[in-house]
């Protein structure tokens, strides 16, 4: 009975995310101005750390807010920033053939769910699922997936070392 | 629960993310549109993790977040880069390797 209405409860709560990530993404690859993207793309990176919650990973959802809504799109402002002299609504941001990209993105969309409905139809996520912990995940990473983790640190470096080249003034 | 719901709204992220990699001319708004593909492939890792109560997606889902971070950081500098030389950030002013 209890563990019941938890899960309406979960789901009318995934309903309401999953309507707002919808109508964030679309309005980031819609609206006409820079500086609005990014801010509703926060919105959609949110949804995104609101859903991982959902999906009891804390771990990777207080990493998404601190990275995604802080370094990233800190990041982005200072792009819009630099290479913009106003800041403001522009006409001219989609491409000239723009229109192919809605049948594409259906195309994909009505594949994928067909695949996803046949491979995957009413399975239901186990009720029990526990909370994932930090100590648990650290375990991961510096157990079974250390050397992908040694790889990601040199990717890192190299990431700083060639912005820091590319954004030089010589 | 259902392990479709999630799923599902993850491939409507990744067709949004590729319209707006199709359709949008500014390099900006091209790497905000890869941001939403990669954070539908989040959305998957960690709902299978779910599903198969495992803790891999969950580090696969961390390393996407970095690797996704430096993504930015190198892609911006290259916007900078083309904007410092070219005073425009259109993709598709960038044909000087057209054959």
């Amino acid at each position: 009975m209890f563990a019941s209405e938890v899960l309406v409860a979960q789901n009318i709560g995934f309903a309401i995310l999953a309507t707002i990530m919808v109508i964030g993404a679309l309005r980031v690859v819609t609206t006409s101005n820079v500086v609005h993207a990014a801010l509703w793309l926060v919105v959609v990176l949110a949804g995104a750390a609101a859903q991982y919650i959902l999906l009891a990973a804390e771990f990777v959802a207080i990493t998404q807010v601190l990275v995604y809504i802080g370094a990233v799109m800190v990041l982005f402002l200072f792009g819009t920033m630099l290479t913009r002299a106003r800041i403001g609504a522009e006409s001219d941001l989609n491409n000239k053939n723009w229109f192919f990209g809605i049948p594409v993105a259906l195309a994909l969309f009505v594949a994928m769910a067909i695949a996803l409905d046949s491979g995957f139809g009413s399975q239901k996520m186990p009720a029990d699922a526990a909370v994932a912990t930090t100590q648990e995940i650290s375990d991961q990473i510096f157990g079974p997936y250390l050397l992908p983790f040694w790889a990601l640190s040199f990717v890192l470096l190299a990431a700083v070392v060639g912005a820091i080249v590319l954004a030089r003034r010589d | 629960m259902f392990v479709n719901q999630f799923l599902i709204l993850a491939a409507v992220l990744f067709c949004i993310g590729v319209y707006g990699v199709i359709a949008r001319k500014n390099a900006v708004l091209v790497l905000m549109s890869i941001e939403l593909i990669l954070n539908s492939v989040n959305i998957n890792l960690l709902a299978f993790s779910m599903r198969n109560g495992s803790l891999d997606g969950h580090t696969f889902a961390l390393y996407i977040i970095a690797i996704a971070a430096a993504e930015v950081g190198v892609g911006l500098a290259m916007v900078l880069l083309m904007y410092r030389n070219r005073r425009s950030i259109d993709l598709d002013e960038l044909s000087e390797m057209k054959g």
